[in-house]
């Protein structure tokens, strides 16, 4: 199977809305005020991506679709993020660690899509780049203080850093988008650079770069794990209980 | 949580060539962090093009109770102001 342009921004918009959903459940919960402020803004900036995202997806789609149905009338099967984003919050140290590897490989995803020859793209990458350099200051920033910090904080950062781990791979890539590359639509690898960039900033927080055993992938293909459901019945209820609603 | 981060001072620069003013205040650990704090709560609607963070146990301030031997005495010499000195015509809108 070769995934087609749709595909791939479904893919990307998939993985912003879902981690603004996540982030958002951190609203009231975070360890301090000014966190919560924090990562209520990542996730509004992550739910602006989505929304230009699946605006875009309605016009290659050519069905008259708007972002509203690609974010609240598909069912789990249907989304296509990669696995990390939809894993639970867990600890804040665990969230921590799901941002800086989600936030580093989005770096270089948005800094290798300014040079996409697709003009919409590339005009969303260039905006959605400085707002993700921004989003890893901000995790590498407390991942770095959570490995160099107290014994409790350096055990429970690798800790969440072990957990988020298996779900890497699937970020660095997909392997059926080699036609979306050739034609110039989507940027080389991101892999190498990611790695050096995560290894320096796990050296510089003191923590354990994981193995490479036990990846798993599969939400860019569709196939989901348990968590991924009860989030989107919470972000769906609404707009399902009243259907055509605006608000 | 249990720790009380350190405040910290905020100052917002708004647009090149003006003062930074105080804005307000952020709780933060370090510098580094309350610096994209005071980002987020001062700066998201495009208030600014440089801020500052201070250590708020590093100003120190008058105390409210000196106001009288701090401020007062100023008022009774006139010479301190500039309206004793007639300004040259040249000077006049100044």
């Amino acid at each position: 199977m070769t995934a087609d342009l749709l595909t791939h921004v479904l893919r990307q918009g998939d993985r912003a809305l879902v981690l603004s959903h996540r982030l958002a459940q951190w609203i009231t919960h975070a360890p301090t005020l000014e966190e919560d402020v924090a990562l209520a803004n990542i996730s509004l900036d992550l739910l602006g991506q989505a929304r230009h995202l699946f605006t875009y997806a309605g016009e290659i789609e050519g069905k008259g679709h708007d972002e509203d149905h690609f974010a609240y009338w598909r069912d789990a099967a249907e989304f296509r993020n990669p696995l990390l984003v939809e894993q639970p919050n867990g600890d804040f140290a665990v969230t921590i660690a799901r941002q800086v590897f989600h936030d580093q490989a989005a770096l270089l995803y948005w800094e290798s899509m300014t040079e996409s020859t697709d003009a919409t793209l590339a005009a969303l990458a260039a905006r959605a780049r400085n707002e993700t350099a921004f989003h890893l200051q901000h995790s590498a920033g407390w991942l770095i203080r959570l490995g160099d910090g107290t014994d409790e904080s350096q055990r429970r950062a690798q800790a969440g850093v072990d957990a988020m781990w298996p779900f890497t791979l699937e970020l660095l890539g997909a392997d059926d988008e080699g036609a979306l590359r050739a034609d110039g639509l989507i940027g080389g690898s991101i892999e190498t650079a990611w790695r050096a960039a995560v290894a320096g900033t796990l050296l510089e927080a003191g923590l354990r770069t994981p193995t490479e055993a036990d990846q798993r992938a599969g939400g860019i293909h569709g196939t989901h794990s348990e968590h991924l459901e009860p989030l989107l019945e919470e972000m769906q209820q609404l707009a399902r209980a009243h259907p055509g609603a605006s608000w | 949580m249990s720790t009380v981060f350190p405040q910290w001072e905020v100052f917002v620069r708004a647009r090149r060539g003006l003062d930074h003013q105080h804005a307000g205040s952020v709780h933060a650990p370090d510098g580094e962090t309350a610096l994209r704090a005071a980002r987020d709560l001062f700066t998201r609607r495009q208030e600014g093009v440089s801020l500052w963070v201070v250590p708020s146990n590093e100003i120190v301030a008058s105390d409210p109770a000196d106001v009288g031997a701090l401020f007062e005495p100023a008022a009774d010499k006139a010479y301190r102001f500039p309206t004793s000195y007639e300004l040259p015509p040249e000077v006049d809108h100044m």
